[in-house]
């Protein structure tokens, strides 16, 4: 199972950049074929999906990376494991 | 002396509190999910009262309204009130997260529009939105929180999942609310600047104030108040919570394996399927909420059942069956739902007493003089009880002025410069009994699945993070997962719609909007089947 963990890691730290440059690519379609009483409209919409899906992939590939290093291998079972690390 | 007397009575004083700290948490949650829905849900009128088209500008500030409450200001709602949360108590917290929501909705309904007061009121109108994105940010958390800080040892699922109940029952209220409202006033007094619209707004603050008494007779958590009778609160709960690795690494696995998958399920089953039975099976507007509403009414229970359930036999495998659900049923689900209000699948009535053709209503163009709409309605009975309406309004542009005076000459082709080649049919449908059942039953099927993944989701969290820092640390993922993933459901469901948009099937595979919460619950129950461990926090003190 850990070894799944881990490989599956991967995944995720891949599957974070991919996320982003999907949208940055579907951004500039959409903004690039708005008609331009609402290409205002558009870009405003898509900087929030933009401003707000960075750090959650930031999130997912940190994730990964705490996956592929197998820190997901046991999990916390009391507070006193969460201490600072 | 303790005899079995004091003991029956101790426990049932225990009950009747815990009773009490539920029916007041849960009270003001509701409130506060009502105030978020009716924006929403009478967004059209507001968009005409101050966000008007013609006037540019608004339509960013609309958008500002909807998004930046629902995307930005909501997972930022959950920091600033989870800190404070774990800093000052949750009692305190969200008692003034329900006064910031309940005070910003009643002053909305008392904005006068657009055309009285000009850019104040889309301005005035934004700055209530977010104000009430940001209050609901902190009341979750807090009222999720507090209850499983009380509830008894072994019953967390159980006592939690009356809390999840409100966000839906939230719904119901505001759906029936609105009804009620509109269905004893007609479409344009209900519209008017000062008209049934803003009842909703104006009724919160009766309910809120209610609420408020209720809530100031509750004590502090018990766990937060000892906590801090020994000074262990925390002196910094944003930076134990996301500066320490330890905690964070829970973070995100609390949001990547399990809130993410549910804010989409959570999303499709009450939002996306009203919406895709009023546009791509064009169910008539109350009709279709009534749906809703009955399915809803139907589907609460299982909130509590399934909470209780997670007690018994832990929550990871409920929250996680119920994302497979979903992700394996939602095409066929759909697929049912057009198949049901398709007409080429039921017998026309041959009576045609029964079917009526209204009669050809010109309409010149109060702008251009040579523009002219010409619109007639047909109602098609069928047997199974079912009326189609169809409005086809054909656009016919003349060499000279047109006038509704002379319609008989608009039939002579040589007065018409243009004629639109394929004339606009809005469809409307009310269905048959039968019909109307078989809806009811698809979309409480994804009802059932939102109380799987979302019944024990609150006991869930708060057994994943220690007490001091519980408000912030839970807040976060639960407002991303619901108010980013599934929030983002109707906008990127339509956008993947507009991929498959060609010029042989010009409106495009209507199901393939279902393939973001398909793809992102898929993401999730791998997350949660892999990482997430089945095991219950028997001691959430620590």
């Amino acid at each position: 199972m850990n070894r799944i963990k881990k490989l599956l890691g991967i995944v995720w730290m891949l599957l974070a950049p991919a996320i982003i440059c999907f949208l940055i690519y579907e951004a500039f379609v959409k903004i690039g074929i708005a008609k331009p009483a609402e290409k205002a409209n558009t870009i405003l919409q898509w900087s929030i999906i933009l401003i707000i899906f960075t750090p959650i992939s930031i999130g997912l590939f940190m994730f990964g990376r705490f996956a592929l290093n197998n820190e997901y291998a046991h999990l916390p079972e009391s507070s006193d494991e969460l201490k600072d690390e | 002396m303790i005899t079995g007397k004091t003991i029956a009575m101790n426990v049932e004083k225990k009950q009747s509190s815990i009773a009490f700290v539920i029916g007041a948490s849960s009270v003001g949650t509701l409130i506060e999910w009502y105030d978020f829905y009716i924006f929403g849900m009478l967004a059209t009128i507001l968009s005409k009262q101050f966000f008007p088209a013609e006037a540019g500008t608004a339509a960013l500030l609309s958008t500002l309204a909807i998004f930046a409450a629902g995307f930005i200001v909501r997972p930022f709602g959950a920091l600033v009130f989870g800190r404070l949360g774990d800093l000052i108590g949750r009692k305190h917290t969200f008692l003034l997260t329900l006064v910031i929501m309940g005070g910003s909705t009643f002053a909305i309904g008392l904005v006068p529009g657009f055309k009285t007061i000009g850019w104040a009121a889309p301005i005035l109108v934004l700055i209530l939105r977010l104000l009430q994105g940001l209050a609901l940010g902190g009341e979750y958390g807090g009222a999720a929180t507090y209850v499983a800080e009380h509830a008894p040892k072994g019953q967390r699922g159980f006592w939690t999942s009356w809390i999840q109940t409100t966000a839906t029952l939230g719904l119901f209220l505001a759906l029936g609310v609105i009804i009620l409202i509109r269905s004893n006033q007609g479409l344009e007094k209900f519209s008017a600047e000062w008209g049934g619209w803003r009842y909703p707004f104006w009724i919160s603050i009766i309910l809120v104030g209610v609420s408020v008494l209720i809530r100031m007779r509750m004590s502090e958590s018990p766990m937060f108040s000892k906590l801090k009778s020994e000074g262990k609160t925390s002196t910094n709960p944003l930076k134990e919570s996301f500066g320490n690795k330890a905690n964070f690494k829970m973070v995100l696995l609390a949001l990547f394996g399990a809130v993410m998958g549910q804010g989409v399920v959570w999303y499709t089953g009450q939002f996306y399927a009203q919406t895709f039975l009023e546009t791509v099976c064009n169910i008539e507007f109350v009709q279709s909420r009534n749906i809703m509403l009955v399915a809803i009414l139907m589907a609460t229970p299982f909130f509590v059942i399934f909470g209780w359930l997670s007690d018994k036999i832990g929550r990871k495998w409920i929250m996680l069956i119920g994302m497979l659900l979903a992700v394996c049923t939602y095409r066929p689900i759909y697929k049912e739902f057009i198949a049901i209000t398709a007409a080429n699948n039921r017998t026309k009535v041959i009576d045609h007493r029964l079917t009526k053709t209204g009669p050809l209503m010109p309409l010149v163009d109060a702008k251009d003089k040579h523009k002219m709409y010409v619109r007639q309605v047909l109602d098609t009975t069928y047997m199974d009880g079912s009326v189609f309406k169809y409005t086809i309004t054909d656009t016919l542009v003349g060499f000279k002025e047109l006038g509704v005076d002379r319609p008989i000459n608009l039939m002579n082709p040589t007065l018409i410069k243009y004629h639109s080649p394929k004339p606009n049919i809005v469809i409307e449908k009310t269905m048959g009994t039968s019909a109307t059942w078989d809806l009811i039953w698809l979309v409480f099927i994804q009802i059932l699945y939102v109380t799987m993944v979302y019944g024990p989701i609150a006991a869930f969290l708060v057994e994943m993070f220690p007490t001091k820092i519980r408000y912030t640390s839970m807040s976060l993922p639960y407002h991303i997962g619901n108010g980013v993933f599934g929030g983002l459901v109707p906008f990127l469901g339509t956008l993947i719609v507009e991929f498959t948009k060609t010029k042989q099937n010009p409106a495009g595979d209507p199901l393939a909007g279902l393939w973001y919460p398909i793809g992102v619950a898929t993401i999730c129950l791998v997350i949660g089947a892999v990482y997430l461990t089945n095991k219950m926090d028997k001691n959430v003190m620590d």
